[in-house]
C-alpha cells in the first residue's frame, strides 16, 4: 500500500497496462520526452521506448485516425488528447468512425482503444480548456465513457479500459491530479460499469461523477453533522455501461435524489439519469429529483467566477439542505 | 510493358468486372432496386485495378464513399457488393453499412469512409501497427481531388512522414471536387503532387487512365513503404463519366469533355488495344468479357432474390459483445 496522486496514478496504470500487453502504446502530444503537460506521464517513454510512446504533432485528427488504424489492425492505443476541449476538432472519429465500424461493418471491424482527456475546471483557464465534456461522449452508440474520481480507479479503469474490446473514453478532472490516495501494490484491474456507494446513508441519493465526488462527499459530511440529514453519496464512475441497478436500488431505498453535474445544464448526463429514474423509479420519490449543475454558460477564467459558475461544496449543501425541508 | 501475360490479363479482367459491375449498380438504380446513394468509378477504373493488381495478399486497401472499384479489384464478390448497395441480406454488411461503407477485413479492405479525408489518419495508423510489430504490409489509402482541401489530410501527410510510415496515399483526380471544378477551389494546379514538397516527399504525377502505369508506380510505392522508405504520395489524372453521386446529372461539365474522355480516354479500351496490339488473340479478351459479364448477371439475380435483412440484426454488433446495452 502506497500513498499515491492522481497524476502518478495514471503513469503507474499506463505502465502496468504496457508491462503486461507489448499490443498496448501510447501516443499524443509531449506525452513522451516532456512527460505530458500535466505530468502525469513520465519515465514511459524511458521504460517502454520510442517506437511505443510516442510524441505527435499537434495534430488531435491524426492522433485518433492513426490510433483507430492501429486498433483496428491489432494493436490496443492510448491515445492522448491533451484537453477534453480539444475533442471537439477531432470529434469526427469519436462521433463517425470508431464509435460506429463495428456497427457499419456487421462486426468486421474492432477498436479496442482508449482516448485518455484532461477534463473540467478549477484551473482558471477559461472558456476553452476548463469544459466537462463527457455528456458529448455518451451521447453516442457505440462508445464506452468512463470518469474516475481517485487514484485507485485511475489505475484500476484505466486497465479495465485498455483490455475492454471496445473504444473507451477516459476521462480525468485536471483538477483531481494533485489529490491523493491510497493504493495497494501489484496489479489492479477495475470493472467497467459499476458504480460506487461512496458514503452510504438513508435519506437522500447523491449521484456525482469526478471532482463532484469529494465535493458533494464533503457537503454529505455537513448535511450529516449540522442536519442530520444522512445523505448516500454514489461515484457513478462509468456513464457508459451504466449502473442503473445500484442507482435505482439506492434511490428505491432514500426516496430522493439529486445530481452532481460540472456538465452545462442542458443536456448534462444527470438529465439522464434523472430520466430513467423518473421511468423506473417514480413512485419510489419522496419529492422531485433535483439537479445540481454548472449554469448553461461558457466557463469564465477568473477564480471568483469559475467558482461561482462549477457546483461547490456549499452550493451542493445548501441546494440539498433547502430541498429536504431543514 | 514487362509485366508477365499473366499480370496483364489479371488488370484486363479486374478493368471489365469494375466497369460491368459499377455499369449494373447504375441499372439497379434506375430499377429502383438500389436505394439511397451512390458514388460510381465508371472511368477511373485504372486507378483501382493498376494499384489493387500490384499489392500483395494482406496489403490493406482504405477507401472513400466513392469505394466500390476499389472493393472489387481486392477480391470482393460482386454478389456481396451488390447485395449491400440494395440492401440485402446476402450483402458484405448484410444492410448495415451500404454503398459508401463497404468493407470486407478478409480481403484487406479496412473500410469505405464517408467523411472526406478521415481515413487518411486512419491508414496512418495501420500502417504504425506494421511498423511497430515489423509486419510487411503496406496501407494504401484513395482519396479524390477535393480532399487535399480538407485538414485531416494535412494531419495525415505530415503524420506520416515524420514517422515514416509504410502508406502509400493515391489521389484521384477526376478533375472536380463534387460539383465544382477543383481547380476553382485549391490553391496548386495539382492538389496533391503540388504539395507533395510541404510534407518532404517527391510529387508523383500520373497518366490514371492507363492501368500499366499505374501498376509500375504502384509497384515501386509498395517497393519502398515495405522496405523502410516511408510514405508515398501519387496524384492519378483521370476522370469519372457520372455524377458525383445518384443525385447529380453533372451538367456542370464543359461540352465535349466527357466525349473526349470517354472517347480518346478510355481506360479499358486503351488497356485492351495495348493488349491486342502486344499480340493477345481477341478471342481470349472476348472470353474474360463473356465470363465476367455472365458473373455479374448471376450476381444480380442472386441479389434480387436474396431476402431482406432481418429486424433481428438491428441492435447487433453496437458493442463487442454482439448487442447494443448500455446499461445494466
Amino acid at each position: 500500500m502506497a500513498e499515491l496522486t492522481y497524476r502518478d496514478a495514471v503513469a503507474r496504470g499506463i505502465a502496468q497496462e504496457m508491462e503486461r500487453d507489448p499490443d498496448v502504446v501510447f501516443l499524443g502530444e509531449d506525452i513522451a520526452r516532456a512527460g505530458g503537460v500535466f505530468k502525469a506521464t513520465p519515465g514511459l517513454l524511458e521504460k517502454f521506448g520510442p517506437l511505443r510512446v510516442r510524441d505527435t504533432p499537434i495534430s488531435e485528427q491524426a492522433i485518433l485516425g492513426a490510433a483507430m488504424g492501429a486498433a483496428m489492425t491489432g494493436l490496443k492505443p492510448i491515445a492522448e488528447i491533451m484537453f477534453s476541449d480539444f475533442l471537439a476538432v477531432c470529434f469526427d472519429y469519436l462521433a463517425n468512425h470508431f464509435s460506429k465500424s463495428r456497427y457499419m461493418s456487421n462486426g468486421q471491424v474492432k477498436c479496442p482503444l482508449v482516448v485518455r482527456t484532461a477534463n473540467g475546471a478549477g484551473s482558471r483557464f477559461g472558456a476553452q480548456h476548463s469544459q466537462s465534456v463527457e455528456n458529448w461522449c455518451m451521447a453516442i452508440p457505440g462508445l464506452k465513457v468512463v470518469a474516475p474520481s481517485t487514484p485507485l480507479d485511475v489505475i484500476g479503469l484505466l486497465a479495465a479500459a485498455v483490455r475492454d474490446p471496445d473504444p473507451v473514453v477516459f476521462f480525468e478532472h485536471k483538477s483531481l491530479y494533485p489529490t491523493k490516495g491510497e493504493v495497494p501494490d501489484g496489479e489492479i484491474v477495475d470493472q467497467l460499469g459499476v458504480a460506487k456507494i461512496v458514503r452510504p446513508g438513508k435519506d437522500a441519493t447523491i449521484l456525482a461523477l469526478a471532482l463532484m465526488v469529494p465535493r458533494t462527499v464533503a457537503a454529505a459530511d455537513r448535511l450529516s453533522a449540522e442536519h442530520g440529514i444522512d445523505c448516500e453519496v454514489i461515484d457513478v464512475r462509468s456513464l457508459v455501461p451504466l449502473d442503473t441497478k445500484t442507482i435505482l436500488g439506492s434511490v428505491s431505498r432514500t426516496h430522493r435524489v439529486f445530481t452532481v453535474e460540472e456538465n452545462p445544464r442542458l443536456c448534462g448526463w444527470g438529465a439522464e439519469l434523472v430520466s430513467i429514474i423518473a421511468d423506473e423509479a417514480f413512485y419510489d420519490l419522496d419529492g422531485p429529483p433535483v439537479r445540481i449543475t454548472t449554469p448553461h454558460i461558457p466557463l469564465p477564467a477568473a477564480a471568483v467566477l469559475e467558482d461561482c459558475a462549477i457546483p461547490g461544496e456549499a452550493r451542493i449543501f445548501e441546494t440539498i439542505r433547502r430541498s429536504m425541508g431543514s | 510493358m514487362n509485366e508477365p501475360e499473366e499480370v496483364r490479363l489479371r488488370i484486363y479482367r479486374i478493368l471489365v468486372e469494375l466497369r460491368e459491375a459499377e455499369q449494373r449498380a447504375y441499372d439497379l438504380f434506375l430499377q429502383n432496386l438500389v436505394k439511397g446513394t451512390s458514388h460510381l468509378s465508371l472511368g477511373q477504373e485504372a486507378v483501382a485495378a493498376g494499384f489493387a493488381a500490384a499489392m500483395e495478399p494482406g496489403d490493406l486497401t482504405f477507401c472513400t464513399y466513392r469505394g466500390h472499384a476499389h472493393t472489387l479489384a481486392r477480391g470482393v464478390p460482386m454478389e456481396k457488393v451488390l447485395g449491400e448497395l440494395m440492401g440485402r441480406d446476402n450483402g458484405l454488411m448484410r444492410g448495415k453499412g451500404g454503398s459508401m461503407h463497404l468493407t470486407s477485413v478478409e480481403h484487406g479492405v479496412m473500410g469505405s469512409y464517408a467523411i472526406v479525408g478521415a481515413h487518411i489518419p486512419i491508414a496512418c495508423g495501420a500502417a504504425w501497427r506494421a511498423q511497430y510489430k515489423g509486419d510487411k504490409d503496406v496501407s494504401v489509402c484513395f482519396f479524390g481531388d477535393g480532399t487535399t482541401n480538407i485538414g485531416a489530410f494535412h494531419e495525415g501527410l505530415n503524420f506520416a512522414s515524420v514517422w515514416k510510415l509504410p502508406v502509400v496515399f493515391v489521389c484521384e483526380n477526376n478533375l472536380y471536387m463534387e460539383y465544382t471544378p477543383i481547380g476553382d477551389v485549391t490553391a496548386v494546379r495539382n492538389p496533391a503532387a503540388g504539395r507533395a514538397s510541404a510534407y518532404g516527399l517527391e510529387p508523383i504525377l500520373l497518366d490514371g487512365q492507363d492501368a500499366d502505369i499505374v501498376y509500375r508506380t504502384a509497384k515501386d510505392a509498395y517497393d519502398k513503404a515495405r522496405s523502410g522508405g516511408g510514405p508515398s504520395l501519387i496524384e492519378c489524372l483521370t476522370y469519372r463519366y457520372s455524377g458525383h453521386s445518384r443525385a447529380d446529372p453533372a451538367k456542370y461539365r464543359p461540352e465535349g469533355e466527357l466525349d473526349h474522355w470517354r472517347g480518346n480516354r478510355d481506360p479499358i479500351r486503351i488497356y485492351r488495344e495495348r493488349l491486342v496490339d502486344g499480340g493477345l488473340s481477341e478471342g481470349m479478351l472476348h472470353e474474360i468479357e463473356a465470363d465476367v459479364r455472365r458473373r455479374v448477371d448471376e450476381a444480380t439475380e442472386r441479389c434480387k432474390a436474396a431476402p431482406m435483412p432481418s429486424e433481428e440484426i438491428l441492435c447487433t454488433d453496437v458493442y463487442a459483445d454482439g448487442g447494443w446495452a448500455w446499461r445494466n
